[in-house]
């Protein structure tokens, strides 16, 4: 990956991406309440924010805050094990595709061009509610629709090394086409992998929050930031700030893992 | 040129079938009995035999999908189970007011993004790189249905004027559209911005430069009628995620378009109707990329040669 030193996208980035692991690790001794208890009296209406309650309380008088340490938790493991899950899928076509060529090229490359022509967040709200929501298939779903954009740039990467001298010098050796793509290509598109692995966590992030707020998110009481915006949507005239701060940490840990994405890109590429 | 548009025809009609395949999937191999599905689970087994013998779930799977696929061909996309009306005529009546929102925000996104890309590419220096970078990135991460929301809390407290969800008339589409506009907008300046920094540094910038004419006719005339083409495929290209962004906005702004439609189909688990806002989606996807084709190939000449 070139230099060590660290430029200041993957600086700020990667410190949002690691206060967001320290919160949801330690979210039961940061979060000054129980996330799903009622610590405020009062009585069925939003609290305002106040010194004791920063973000304010909910409808139920839980501790909006507490709430949202405790929603680092879900989104982190959907958002990172989707992301696992659909780069493993997306490098494999991609890798095979590139490697292969041929007829096993075209019909991974017709897959995922259909697949990534197909409107998303649509696809993945019709099987997470046909599947029923829960953590396992919204992870699923999620990294199903996701896994595309990552083939096509692994698939691009490996056909620019495919007839490269070390790869050529392999294969002289007499290496096997598994050997070859696991020893010798891979490790040379890595530093691809790891940009898309940043961005593409950005995007299961939002995919999580958007089908959450859609209702289609891990079943409460287990607090999400998108469904925290959605329950407090009715609220947008008496309580505003109960959907803000929400929406503001889906923001903040989406932002982070693209500019950590921008920063690691910026390393391959310096301008 | 005809061969490349027969092709992206091809294309279409294989991504439709996609759509179908995946639909098919949702409809009838994932749940353990669509019958029961339909039925309800207190359904006597006779009643389950009928409804099993009129949906043809008696047959094997392929011919079960063949004949979706021809039932789809010809506009029948079956009956909603919670509204008891037909799937096709549904999406037909909340056409209007998606097709109003997407063309909006599309149109909007585009300005935006244009006029962001060429104050940046105006103003190029490493601060300010910096500044519209991350400006950039942050509108790309903002999720498009909390915007929406604050935009409504904006409107209710400072801007009483403007209706607070609905389709009633311009003035409503105002804040659907820019809330779905504004991400895509950052994502369109930055490509933009690039793609500008690049085009300036060619001869025919330097020769125009050279001739003596204004830096603002090189870089409206010259730079960006160069720079701009490529926006418009990845304008074609982000129309999926588009409609993506289309169905959060719409439920926020309880808009009443096909967003909106199969947000409902979801809720109620309504599977024909789930069904039909996928295959229709896809369609449209389909529909707005073959023009996208066709425009790019009007404004780049060098495409109908090839």
């Amino acid at each position: 990956m070139g230099r060590a030193r660290l430029n200041w996208l993957e600086m700020v980035g990667g410190a949002i991406a690691l206060s967001l692991v320290v919160l949801a690790l330690f979210a039961p001794h940061i979060a000054p309440h129980d996330p799903t208890q009622a610590v405020a009296q009062t009585f069925g209406d939003p609290g305002p924010p106040s010194l004791a309650f920063p973000c304010g309380t909910d409808q139920l008088g839980r501790d909006v805050l507490s709430r949202l340490i405790y929603g680092a938790r879900v989104s982190l493991i959907v958002g990172v094990s989707a992301m696992a899950v659909a780069m493993t899928i997306g490098v494999a076509a991609g890798l095979c595709a590139g490697f292969f060529g041929g007829w096993t090229e075209m019909v991974l490359m017709r897959i995922t061009d259909v697949m990534l022509t197909l409107p998303g967040l649509l696809l993945a709200m019709a099987f997470v509610a046909i599947l029923r929501p829960s953590l396992l298939s919204i992870l699923l779903v999620i990294s199903l629709v996701s896994w595309t954009g990552v083939a096509r740039v692994v698939r691009a990467e490996t056909l620019s090394m495919t007839s490269r001298d070390f790869v050529l010098a392999a294969r002289a050796l007499g290496a096997s086409a598994g050997r070859l793509m696991i020893r010798h290509l891979l490790p040379n598109i890595a530093p691809t992998i790891v940009v898309m692995a940043a961005l593409s966590t950005s995007g299961t992030l939002l995919l999580d929050a958007g089908l959450s707020f859609l209702g289609l998110g891990v079943p409460p009481p287990t607090p999400s930031w998108g469904r925290m915006v959605e329950e407090s949507q009715i609220y947008f005239r008496t309580a505003p700030w109960l959907a803000f701060f929400p929406g503001l940490a889906i923001l903040y840990a989406v932002l982070g893992f693209n500019l950590l994405g921008y920063g690691f890109l910026r390393r391959r590429r310096p301008q | 040129m005809l061969y490349y548009l027969i092709k992206r025809i091809a294309f279409g009609a294989l991504v439709l079938l996609g759509a179908s395949l995946i639909t098919f999937c949702i409809a009838f191999v994932i749940p353990a009995d669509p019958a029961v599905a339909i039925a309800g689970a207190k359904a006597d087994p006779h009643t389950l035999a009928i409804i099993r013998g009129q949906l043809g779930l008696d047959r094997p799977l392929y011919v079960q999908y063949i004949r979706y696929l021809g039932r789809a061909l010809h506009g029948d996309l079956g009956r909603s189970y919670a509204r008891r009306q037909s799937v096709s005529g549904l999406i037909v009546a909340r056409f209007p007011a998606t097709a109003a929102l997407a063309v909006c925000a599309m149109t909007l996104s585009l300005l935006l993004g244009t006029l962001g890309g060429l104050v940046a590419g105006a103003y190029r220096g490493k601060a300010l790189d910096n500044l519209l970078l991350t400006l950039s990135l942050t509108l790309v991460s903002i999720p498009v249905f909390w915007l929406g929301t604050m935009f409504l809390v904006a409107a209710a407290a400072y801007l009483r004027w403007l209706p607070l969800g609905g389709f009633d008339g311009a003035r409503s589409l105002i804040l659907p559209s820019l809330a779905l506009a504004l991400g895509s907008a950052g994502y369109y300046s930055r490509i933009l911005q690039a793609n500008l920094a690049e085009v300036v540094g060619q001869d025919y910038i330097r020769v125009a430069r050279a001739k003596g004419l204004s830096p603002t006719r090189v870089m409206l005339y010259h730079a960006l009628a160069n720079a701009i083409l490529p926006l418009v495929t990845l304008a074609g290209l982000d129309f999926a995620g588009l409609l993506s962004g289309v169905v959060l906005t719409e439920t926020v702004f309880n808009w009443p378009g096909l967003g909106r439609l199969a947000f409902e189909a979801v809720f109620n688990l309504d599977i024909p109707l789930i069904m039909g806002t996928v295959l229709f989606s896809s369609l449209l996807i389909v529909v707005a990329n073959l023009l996208v084709d066709l425009l790019y190939a009007w404004l780049d000449p060098r495409t109908r040669l090839a």
